[in-house]
């Protein structure tokens, strides 16, 4: 039977021409449409290279290693004109990875607010959700930025007289100072004690409520986490000796405020920018994640007499997870490479540097080569290590 | 349904294409000025001698001979020297340079199409051969001249300087130590203010854009303590602040900023044609030659100013290709150096007035010399 089948589609095939086979015609596109891109990008490499030649632009990296010369003002890592390029190429690259992660912290922590009060039936609080969405969605993030820094932070009053919050707290258009406390030569042992304490905590947590579901005693594993959570520290602080964090209050020094904690106006507006707009777009995934769990079963859980959070983030939110994921992954990349936006507002990032670099060292096509490369790296490895966690929180079938 | 959805597909496709095409429309003599710009000029060199010694000679030259008109790497930000009048026009002391070199060329000072560019991009505008001319207060130096293509001959002698507002009390630069300073990103300012406070061990914090009416907004606004550039570009800003009087330019000049229109590199004939055009215009002060009398000045009794107005003799001419009245046509069109400099920047100045100190001719104690043409 089955060699029956076989020969009877041999024939068939013997029958129809080769420029009609379906499986032919299928290969033949197939390697017709790689050898038109490999050949498109060939002859673009082959383009610059000779345009370069022709114009007697070397193409090398070496010059990273020349020093770069140029200042940068806000650094995430020690850094001074005499560094070379390079080194002034990583400093964008961490600051661009600074802004980022911040910026992926907050937005997913508003987005989530704001999605939840999106369903809320609440009608103030859902049309609140709804506008703020809204006014995010539809004005381009360069607007917002400019909205933010040269709106907001630059016409504040100048340092001189600076908005005092109790802390205390200065805000002026040089930024954000902040008290801040910082560890003082006893502070390794507190640190352990914090440290020591989350885990203590979270092992007590995961072993007394596993124990309660099995056993259906009540362990209180709550009450006693945070036990455990408050406890160990303040041990921690006594066995310090002393006291081991001091409060770094900002003082009014020559120009501007020396110490504490300093958010200067650019990283600020663009934080800001980025995570209200993100978060805008966070909120719709996650209005469509728990959009997409059907109402049975949060007609289920609440007729089971869960409260409307246990609800949520017991039986929604795991599910809605699944749904929210692969969108939230394409949300964090954007914010990655919206930072370069900050090149307009004065952060020096990424793109920032390597245009500076551009200029100072004259190798535009390298620097560009360079920018794009760690863009690439950075999304790569970001949406790498959420697949990893999504592919965990799937629905396991069998 | 599949057959519903290949006719709204089609309809979407043909709709797209309209919408393309009646945008383009617009930008379409923007559009093909690139094409043009980018494929013939610098094309044309590898196509037409790829390996004959002198590479480029005349190429850069026959190019812009052929597209009919110079474009001129220049900016409309900067009063005095690249920005626009009150009919949109875009004027300045280097758009003039330009201007000049389109009246030697093609006896038409209206044959240039200035690009404006920013500090960061007038480099690779200049090393892709995108512009013919760069002048757009670049300094020279000798890592630029080496990397970006060749500079010509300097038009403007400068010094970096700070600006800092009046009430700020600051003298001297020890007293900026600790200073928020606003500086545009990608240029030798940059450079020079690192090098000027490490040498002093000060310490400063530099806020840095690449677009030069953020830098000056933010001072103004008080986000910095002093601005820094060449103080041609301070004393033109300040003139634009609300209250002008408000701020100061310190008495500190801590480089050398030697601004110089440049060219490509590959063409010799085009990289004299703009030096020459340069001479034309400090001889022609020199030897007081007007674009008042510049008709009546090719009679004169002087030889030298019937040699430079093509009157008489040779100058080269013949070698670079371009009339002998060239350096009369330009002189015509936007008058001398000095000419040049007052229209903008002197006494009655259009922009603002800036004493010319260095910028004198080197016969009053400046110097500003231009090389015999002969």
């Amino acid at each position: 039977m089955a060699n029956q089948t076989s020969n009877s589609s041999r024939s068939l095939s013997r029958e129809i021409p080769l420029w009609r086979d379906e499986r032919v015609l299928k290969v033949a596109a197939q390697i017709l449409s790689a050898v038109l891109v490999i050949g498109l990008l060939v002859w673009l490499a082959g383009n610059v290279v000779s345009a370069a030649n022709q114009r007697g632009l070397s193409l090398g990296f070496r010059f990273l290693k020349e020093s770069a010369g140029f200042p940068i003002g806000e650094t995430p890592i020690p850094y001074d004109p005499s560094r070379s390029f390079a080194y002034a190429f990583l400093v964008g690259v961490l600051s661009t990875l600074k802004v980022s992660v911040v910026g992926i912290v907050f937005a997913t922590m508003l987005g989530i607010i704001v999605g939840i009060a999106r369903l809320s039936s609440n009608w103030l609080v859902n049309r609140l959700a709804l506008a703020y969405i809204e006014i995010h969605r539809n004005i381009p993030l360069l607007v917002l930025l400019f909205l933010w820094y040269t709106g907001v932070f630059i016409t504040l009053p100048r340092v001189q007289d600076s908005i005092t919050w109790p802390g205390p707290v200065y805000l002026n258009q040089r930024g954000l100072f902040i008290t801040w406390p910082r560890l003082t030569s006893t502070g390794a042992v507190f640190v352990i004690s914090i440290l020591a304490a989350i885990i203590l905590a979270s092992v007590a947590w995961s072993m007394l409520s596993r124990y309660q579901i099995k056993t259906g005693r009540s362990t209180y594993y709550g009450w006693v986490s945070l036990a455990i959570l408050l406890l160990v520290p303040l041990l921690g602080w006594f066995l310090a000796g002393g006291a081991p964090v001091r409060f770094d209050t900002p003082v009014l020094q020559g120009f501007n405020f020396q110490g504490g904690l300093h958010l200067t106006p650019e990283f600020t507006a663009l934080l800001i920018g980025l995570v209200t707009y993100t978060a805008a777009f966070i909120a719709e995934v996650v209005r469509a994640g728990i959009q997409a769990v059907s109402r049975g079963q949060q007609e289920a859980a609440r007729a089971l007499g869960l409260r409307y959070w246990q609800v949520l983030s017991l039986v929604i939110m795991p599910q809605a997870m699944r749904v929210i994921i692969p969108p939230l992954i394409s949300q964090y990349l954007n914010l990655v490479k919206n930072s370069s936006l900050a090149f307009f507002i004065g952060y020096p990032e990424l793109f920032f540097i390597g245009r500076t670099t551009t200029n100072q060292a004259g190798r535009a096509i390298q620097v560009i080569l360079l920018v794009m490369t760690v863009y690439l790296a950075i999304s790569l490895i970001t949406s790498l290590v959420l697949n990893i966690y999504n592919r965990r929180i799937q629905l396991v079938e069998r | 349904m599949s057959r519903k959805m290949i006719s709204i597909f089609t309809v979407f496709m043909v709709l797209a294409l309209v919408i393309t095409s009646c945008t383009s429309a617009p930008t379409a003599a923007v559009a093909t000025e690139q094409p043009t710009a980018m494929s013939q000029q610098p094309a044309v060199p590898p196509t037409a001698q790829p390996q004959a010694a002198p590479s480029g000679y005349g190429q850069a030259v026959k190019a812009i001979r052929d597209r009919g008109k110079i474009i001129c790497g220049g900016r409309t930000d900067l009063a005095g020297f690249g920005y626009l009048d009150a009919n949109g026009k875009n004027i300045g002391f280097d758009i003039d340079i330009c201007r000049a070199v389109a009246a030697a060329m093609f006896g038409d000072p209206e044959a240039v199409e200035v690009r404006p560019l920013t500090a960061a991009e007038r480099g690779p505008a200049l090393q892709t051969g995108e512009v013919d001319i760069l002048s757009r207060n670049a300094t020279w130096t000798s890592s630029r001249d080496a990397q970006w293509g060749n500079f010509t001959w300097v038009v403007f002698y400068d010094g970096q300087g700070f600006l800092v507002p009046v009430d700020s009390g600051i003298d001297t630069i020890e007293q900026l130590d600790g200073a928020t300073i606003c500086v545009t990103s990608g240029t030798t300012t940059e450079l020079n203010l690192a090098d000027a406070f490490r040498q002093r061990n000060l310490n400063f914090t530099p806020l840095t854009f690449e677009d030069t009416a953020s830098v000056y907004n933010n001072y103004e606004q008080g986000r910095c303590d002093a601005a820094t550039s060449d103080k041609s570009q301070l004393a033109a800003v300040r003139s634009g602040f609300s209250d002008p009087s408000a701020h100061k330019i310190l008495d500190i000049t801590i480089s050398k900023e030697p601004l110089t229109p440049s060219v490509p590199s590959g063409d010799d004939q085009w990289f004299d044609i703009v030096k020459v055009v340069v001479w034309g215009l400090i001889d022609a002060e020199e030897l007081g030659v007007t674009q008042a009398n510049v008709d009546s000045m090719k009679s004169s009794d002087n030889v030298e100013v019937r040699r430079l107005l093509g009157a008489e003799g040779d100058w080269g001419q013949a070698d670079l290709s371009i009339s002998a009245d060239a350096i009369a046509t330009a002189i015509k069109a936007v008058g001398n150096y000095g000419e040049i400099y007052d229209r903008y920047m002197g006494p009655n100045g259009d922009a603002f007035t800036l004493d010319r100190g260095l910028n004198n001719l080197w016969t009053n104690g400046g110097l500003i010399y231009g090389i015999p043409l002969r």
